[in-house]
């Protein structure tokens, strides 16, 4: 057993006194502190073994880094550029804003960067036959479009209340040969998507991967998922230095289970100087309890085969959660993340529907870039916190997607039927 | 206490039930029930029902929201449980209230770890022991995380009760069984519950290394349908796990509670009756055998 493990949870305190507390993990075990490990079926333990070990393999071969950075480049389109949004900057009356542009990837968002990783993993380990979650419907896609460049069958599991919000992203896995399966059980979200395709992984281990979206679920995924991910702040680490002569005074991210904002953190956590905000789904407003921020208002506990941070009653049953975005619509959160705001390396916030909708409409009228609703969020906090900042400071969003697949529930939201 | 110490508590109901059956050559019978299906009221009777027609050993489920592990019949069970905020501090009452009439018969609780975690792992060992319960099978505990939960179980000398699974290799079979108390629960096939049948032939050959690094008593589960499943399962297990068809009886009355008293009694019953005639048979062979020698 680690000595990080039974740090106890309730350590805060300013990032000065903690630099060195993220490293080294996850441990052995797959552990951030107190959090993650592996919480499965014990049928799950034998096939999270292997992608464990390839995974580990994978790392050490030059090879497979040169095929990912290739596909990175020439499939993804990678890097991403950053972008100095003025106007919003001026609007916002303070610190400079900076997008790190992940819409601009193949398939509108960070997703496929992971997609991608893992899809090559499954082909070097023989898999046949592709699975995923999705929520709002990006890991979907992202996982239906490597699947189908590397030849592979996809089954997609989606909440049936998700498959309405997003009924264009259904149509777009389905024409790229993925069978999208409506998961009807629990509140029919990414929660109850994310249950059914772990059962079918337990039913079908011999020639099935399943892709995770985020950084979220049993060991290896947290750290691989983050791993496949950091390219964004790495890439972004490299281009403020370049562009702006300096690292960001703060990076800003939305907050689901996590994958976008700890690709972003995770390059600038040594970096004393950045401060870390993690923005979650405020819903109707925290203290309304029609929310999906955990890391605000949750506490410590099982799910998805993970300790984390969950939105869960006092009988430890998974409450229900709302966002006006389907990809923050989550009651859990990686445990890496619940271990940085522990440390209190990371502070994680969090912005309602309203204020996330009112960002998506500014962003999109003054800069001429139409964030996803999920983007929406980070947005939202950096205006709000480059008021508190001085002209010469800079903050970095991670502007994480498009907002094409939310027409409908901009739309909606405004009263308005397309 | 130590992980690597031995796991296994003082004799509780569970541990004599099984050297009381071994020594009779009997195999046991273990009905799963999901408690609180389809109402916290029908649970306690369903319990005495499954007694009286011939259960060893009774699994009770705790209902929870994300039964990752379980097919559709359990999880609808589980919904509808939770449909009256069945907790599992009223399913401790209900064994409780069971043990009033019953102080013979294990009781097993099996669930997920998350409910027992929010209540806090060492209240909830000292109020399941103080309730009557006997041991406990956490579905997603692997023998990884285990070594921070099973000393707590055991100092109350609750049985860890623990899966090992058809992809699970020899080097983890020896890894679960350190920290397995009362019976290993054999999952007889790859998959959720309730979802595919038993190939009882393949069985022998599977529980042949738990066999090796254990004494404990196996008992497998997952894909025991019929009457004819559990005498087939007999010959190579000491214990027969029948859930999903139960609970699918349960499914089926609804809005009847003495209907579905009824069923599980009768489907119950025709496993003991199968069971039995098996064992019996065993005897006679081995009997024979005997005199022969």
């Amino acid at each position: 057993m680690s000595t990080t493990q039974n740090t106890n949870p309730s350590v805060t305190g300013p990032a000065s006194a903690n630099t060195q507390a993220w490293q080294g993990t996850p441990d052995m075990r797959g552990h951030f502190g107190p959090y993650g490990g592996r919480f499965v079926a014990e049928t799950l333990m034998a096939p999270l073994d292997e992608l464990a070990e390839a995974y580990a393999h994978a790392q050490q071969d030059a090879a497979f880094k040169a095929k990912l950075d290739a596909d990175m480049a020439d499939f993804v389109g990678r890097p991403t550029p950053i972008y100095h949004a003025e106007r919003l900057s001026e609007k916002a009356g303070g610190a400079q804003i900076w997008f790190k542009r992940e819409d601009l990837n193949h398939t509108g968002a960070h997703k496929i960067n992971n997609c991608i990783g893992q899809a090559m993993l499954a082909v070097r380990m023989g898999k046949t036959r592709i699975i995923a979650e999705t929520g709002a419907g990006q890991h979907g896609v992202a996982t239906a479009t490597v699947a189908a460049r590397l030849g592979l069958s996809c089954v997609v599991f989606m909440g049936s209340e998700d498959m309405r919000r997003q009924a264009t992203n259904v149509y777009r896995m389905r024409l790229l040969g993925a069978e999208v399966r409506p998961v009807e059980s629990g509140s029919k979200t990414l929660k109850d998507a994310m249950n059914e395709a772990l059962r079918d992984w337990v039913a079908n281990v011999d020639d099935t991967f399943y892709i995770i979206g985020t950084v979220a679920g049993p060991a290896p995924y947290p750290a691989m998922v983050r791993d496949f991910q950091a390219v964004i702040g790495r890439e972004s680490r490299r281009q403020m230095l370049e562009r702006a002569g300096r690292l960001p005074d703060a990076l800003v991210a939305c907050v689901g289970g996590g994958s976008n904002a700890i690709g972003m953190f995770y390059p600038f956590l040594d970096d004393d100087s950045v401060k870390i905000y993690g923005v979650e789904a405020g819903g109707d407003g925290i203290e309304s309890g029609r929310h999906a921020a955990p890391l605000s208002a949750g506490r410590s506990g099982v799910l998805h085969g993970n300790r984390t941070y969950l939105m869960q009653d006092d009988n430890g049953q998974i409450m229900g959660t709302h966002s006006v975005s389907a990809g923050l619509d989550y009651p859990g959160v990686g445990p890496e993340h619940s271990w940085l705001k522990d440390i209190g390396r990371a502070n994680y916030v969090s912005v309602t529907d309203t204020e996330a909708l009112a960002a998506f409409h500014e962003c999109t009228r003054i800069e001429g870039v139409m964030p996803a609703l999920e983007t929406a969020h980070a947005i939202a906090y950096a205006q709000r916190l480059a008021a508190t900042m001085s002209p010469e400071q800079s903050i970095l969003v991670n502007l994480s997607g498009r907002g094409d697949k939310d027409m409908a529930s901009v739309a909606e939201a405004a009263g308005e039927t397309l | 206490m130590s992980a690597l110490e031995p796991t296994e508590p003082a004799v509780n109901r569970l541990t004599q039930r099984f050297s009381d059956l071994k020594a009779a050559g009997r195999t046991a019978l273990i009905p799963y029930l999901t408690a609180g299906d389809p109402q916290p009221a029908a649970t306690v009777g369903f319990m005495h029902a499954l007694v009286q027609a011939g259960a060893d050993v009774i699994e009770l489920g705790v209902p929870f929201t994300d039964p990752m592990a379980d097919g559709p019949v359990i999880q609808a069970a589980c919904e509808r449980a939770l449909a009256h905020n069945t907790s599992l501090r009223d399913v401790l009452s209900m064994v409780a209230r069971f043990r009033e009439d019953d102080t013979d018969t294990p009781v097993v609780l099996m669930g997920y770890y998350n409910p027992i975690d929010r209540l806090g792992l060492d209240d909830f060992a000292a109020r399941a022991a103080e309730s009557g319960v006997d041991g406990v099978l956490i579905v997603d505990l692997t023998a990884e995380e285990a070594p921070d939960v099973v000393p707590s179980l055991t100092a109350a000398n609750l049985s860890p009760v623990c899966l090992i699974a058809p992809t699970t290799g020899e080097a983890r079979i020896k890894m679960i069984c350190e920290n397995a108390g009362g019976y290993i629960y054999y999952v007889s096939f790859k998959g959720v519950t309730g979802s595919a049948s038993l190939d009882t032939d393949a069985l022998a050959g599977q529980i042949a290394p738990i066999r090796r690094a254990t004494q404990l008593p196996i008992g497998v589960g997952f894909g025991v349908r019929t009457p004819a499943n559990a005498a087939d399962v007999s010959d190579v297990a000491d214990g027969v796990v029948v859930g999903s068809v139960l609970v699918g009886q349960i499914a089926d009355h609804l809005d009847d509670e003495a209907g579905a008293r009824d069923a599980l009694s009768r489907t119950l019953g025709d496993m003991r009756a199968a069971i039995d005639a098996r064992d019996d048979k065993r005897k006679v062979k081995q009997t024979e055998e005997g005199e022969h020698a």
